[in-house]
């Protein structure tokens, strides 16, 4: 059955594409169904999971080293769920938004590319299959961006596919110089059999300079304001919710795998004073922010930064158990909130025609449903409870604590004053002077009510992830990764 | 150092040849053929590991240069194709 | 300030390079011989491959799953390429001349025959489905400049469509007949393999061609 789920999560997509390439009329509700189908796969393995524990699948029946393995666990089913759960608010927020224009006709079948590679990448256990996933979800992702058509769109796309393929290339070398040095691509052969060995150490540096550029941690994110802020609403909340995480969980398997416990303590701070500099600057950039999506884009810059604060946190023994813990909410918190807020935002745009902050107060007081979405995944973003991202700031927060790491602990409350302050910028847009009469706004572009509640729905389980969290905290334990 | 070594030294040298290209070129062509360049050093590389010493051919690198080939001719095509979209919207 | 970094920038990148270069190449002089786990496995498990030639039993029998995901990637390179609507001039056929023809006619159907060839040697020799279907692309293109072919939209989609989706339905047919995802059964494995790679032939041939034609087929033209 194990099978079935798993296959489930990466054939439905897939299939998805190609029928919607054949036949784009059928768009209505095959995506829909797919994302649908994929979400069954993820819940079908999270009872596996529970009940019988980590899994291993062995592709074509032929298992390591020989053959591609599948593996599920905690952070395999946590991520899964995370793509199903995102996409699937999304999914029926780009029905609203593309109607029946033509670029619409396209947005399909790449988007349910996109879905089929990321839910392959997040199953995979083998070098060089993440390798190709990370091709298919990196040109899949820029093809989204150029869907606008705009030239600050095609700009940002070309900028976001050299990155790309540069940081691929990164990964692959590292895979070679791997491989020639083991004969092996296989994580779980890899995890027993590799030593600490100038070829190693290289071999790590280059794919996780490879995946820190596809991750965008600063100062590596150079690509992704213009590529998130530019794109259409649907895709920049795809983009800035799934995408970014792709690449980044392939660091943490490498992490607890591949790198060796001689690691020196610097590279986690470098790591982790990196991420508070992507923290302080990607918050700074919201707050001076002039359009509404560039300041989302640069508070998911902000957010990446949390990410890798894990890394040195997860040095610190008793704690990393935490730090993992708190990593993982925080990724799947991150996912629906900001997801929600580039669906907000997208309705504003739509509605308005544009979105610079300074005139767009008539539209937002227009919208209401869209901005208490807004305001519900700012919630979640400044850690505030009770949402998802309260709890994964709670878990960080007790690991950095615990293990004394005080540094981490500003780093983390000054993060979150900082965003409070570009959150609350848009939020008053909802809010006029008292006394004032409500100025005669331009005329509004009318907002699919399907909008408008996809976004609600998906702030609104960013609020449930931090009420209801015990069941997945639960999960997400069962069969955690542990660096060996 | 062996031939295979040799090859295995050409291929790190395209490798960095080419990202120095894309880094200080600046017309998209001159780019794209960096990140060409770039990738055949890689395969160059995948492929040497391939080479014992008096046993048949490991088949699993070529395996991986085919596909990675693939991938990168359907990279450059789109980036290709990027460059003519921007280079016509002006 | 800024004319300075632009004149350092060569400079620093040139020994950047250089020191990543070497960095890499210590690594790979330095390291021994691998014991090649996964070589000795793929040519002890080349009997039950169902193919001969080792190369064409990694792509696809024992890591069938990345060469599908390879598919995926070619025609998701066609979607993308459409999505950008380059408003390209229609392709000019080129001028008949007498060279010109008598190349057509008779590279035209050597063209076809070699890639069928390539498709059919693949099972025990270098060859195979992306081989095959690169040569047929050229021919296609031969056609197509020659101003002798013209699809319509139905027939190129369905044309880059069938190779993945024959591959993904075999794929998730499998596990009714072998009880595992893309696991062919011993006896028949060859022939799956060979029908896999003739819709991947038609589908490469067919992605590459449309590649270069870079329009969308059947779309007006304001």
């Amino acid at each position: 059955m194990t099978l079935w789920w798993s296959t489930l999560c990466v054939a439905a997509p897939l299939l998805a594409a190609v029928l919607l390439f054949i036949r784009p009329k059928w768009m209505a509700g095959i995506a829909l169904v797919a994302v649908t189908l994929v979400l069954v796969g993820a819940l079908g393995l999270a009872s596996v999971l529970h009940d019988s524990g980590p899994q291993f699948i062995a592709i074509g029946g032929w298992g390591a080293p020989l053959g591609i393995g599948w593996r599920i666990d905690g952070l395999t089913v946590t991520m899964l769920l995370m793509a199903g759960i995102v996409g699937w608010p999304v999914t029926l927020y780009a029905h609203g938004y593309f109607g029946g224009a033509a670029a619409g006709r396209h947005f399909w079948p790449l988007w349910m590319l996109l879905l089929t590679a990321l839910c392959s990448l997040f199953l995979s256990n083998d070098l060089f299959n993440w390798y190709v996933t990370l091709e298919l979800l990196g040109l899949s992702a820029v093809a989204l961006v150029t869907l606008s058509g705009k030239k600050a769109a095609l700009d940002a796309a070309q900028r976001y596919l050299y990155t790309g393929l540069v940081g691929s290339l990164f990964y692959l070398m590292g895979v070679a110089l791997i491989y020639n040095d083991y004969g092996v691509l296989d994580l779980a052969v890899l995890r027993e059999v590799t030593e600490p060995s100038l070829a190693l150490w290289v071999a790590l540096g280059l794919m996780a300079f490879g995946l820190l550029v596809k991750s965008a941690l600063f100062p590596l994110h150079f690509w992704l304001p213009a590529a998130h802020g530019s794109a259409p609403a649907p895709v920049s909340a795809i983009l800035s919710a799934l995408v970014v995480k792709g690449a980044f969980y392939i660091l943490l398997r490498l992490w607890f795998d591949l790198v060796p416990a001689t690691l020196p303590d610097a590279v986690s701070l470098i790591l982790g004073g990196l991420g508070a500099g992507a923290i302080i600057w990607g918050s700074l950039q919201a707050i001076r922010a002039t359009r509404l999506k560039m300041l989302v884009a640069y508070s998911t810059v902000a957010q990446l930064g949390y990410l890798a604060l894990f890394f040195p946190l997860s040095e610190s023994g008793q704690w990393g158990d935490a730090a993992l813990t708190g990593l993982v909410y925080f990724m799947f918190a991150h996912g629906c909130a900001k997801g929600a807020m580039f669906l907000a935002a997208g309705n504003l745009q739509r509605a308005a025609g544009h979105d610079d902050l300074v005139s767009l107060a008539p539209t937002a007081q227009a919208l209401p449903v869209s901005m208490f979405a807004f305001a519900i995944g700012g919630v979640s973003i400044m850690g505030l409870p009770p949402s998802g991202g309260f709890i994964a700031k709670w878990s960080l927060l007790n690991a950095a604590i615990g293990s004394g790491g005080w540094i981490w602990v500003a780093v983390m409350i000054a993060g979150g004053l900082l965003s409070a302050g570009y959150i609350f910028r848009v939020l008053s847009l909802s809010f006029s002077e008292s006394g004032d009469e409500p100025e005669p706004g331009p005329e509004l572009v009318p907002v699919a009510k399907s909008s408008e509640w996809a976004s609600l729905l998906l702030a609104s389980i960013a609020l449930l992830l931090g009420l209801n969290a015990l069941p997945m905290l639960d999960l997400l334990s069962i069969g955690l990764p542990r660096a060996g | 150092m062996t031939v295979t070594d040799f090859y295995a030294l050409v291929g790190v040298a395209l490798f960095v040849m080419g990202l120095s290209a894309l880094i200080l070129r600046k017309r998209d062509l001159q780019r794209i053929l960096g990140l060409n360049i770039m990738g055949t050093g890689v395969f160059m590389v995948l492929v040497t590991s391939a080479l014992g010493q008096g046993q048949p051919a490991d088949p699993v690198p070529h395996a991986m240069v085919l596909t990675g080939i693939v991938v990168a001719v359907s990279a450059t095509a789109f980036a290709l194709a990027l460059s003519l979209a921007r280079e016509r919207h002006k | 300030m800024p004319r300075l970094i632009e004149r350092c920038l060569p400079v620093l990148a040139g020994a950047g390079a250089i020191a990543l270069g070497a960095l890499i190449a210590a690594a790979l002089l330095r390291t021994p011989e691998n014991d090649g786990a996964m070589a000795r496995a793929a040519l002890e498990a080349l009997p039950d491959s169902g193919v001969g030639n080792p190369v064409t039993a990694v792509l696809l029998n024992f890591r069938a799953f990345d060469t599908l995901l390879e598919v995926a990637v070619l025609l998701l390179t066609l979607v993308a390429v459409w999505a950008l609507d380059l408003r390209l001039p229609r392709t000019e056929a080129l001028p008949a001349s007498p060279v010109f023809s008598s190349l057509l006619r008779i590279s035209g159907p050597l063209l076809v025959v070699i890639a069928g060839y390539l498709l059919w040697v693949g099972a025990s020799e270098p060859g195979g489905a992306f081989q095959a279907g690169a040569v047929l692309a050229g021919g296609c293109l031969l056609l197509r400049l020659a101003g002798r072919w013209n699809p319509g939209a139905g027939f190129v989609r369905w044309a880059a469509s069938v190779g993945l989706l024959v591959f993904l339905l075999t794929a998730i047919a499998m596990p009714a007949l072998t009880g595992g995802l893309l696991q062919y059964p011993h006896a028949s494995a060859g022939m799956w393999i060979l029908l896999i790679e003739t819709a991947a032939t038609v589908s490469i041939a067919a992605i590459l061609t449309a590649l270069f034609v870079a329009r969308e087929p059947g779309e007006t033209r304001p």
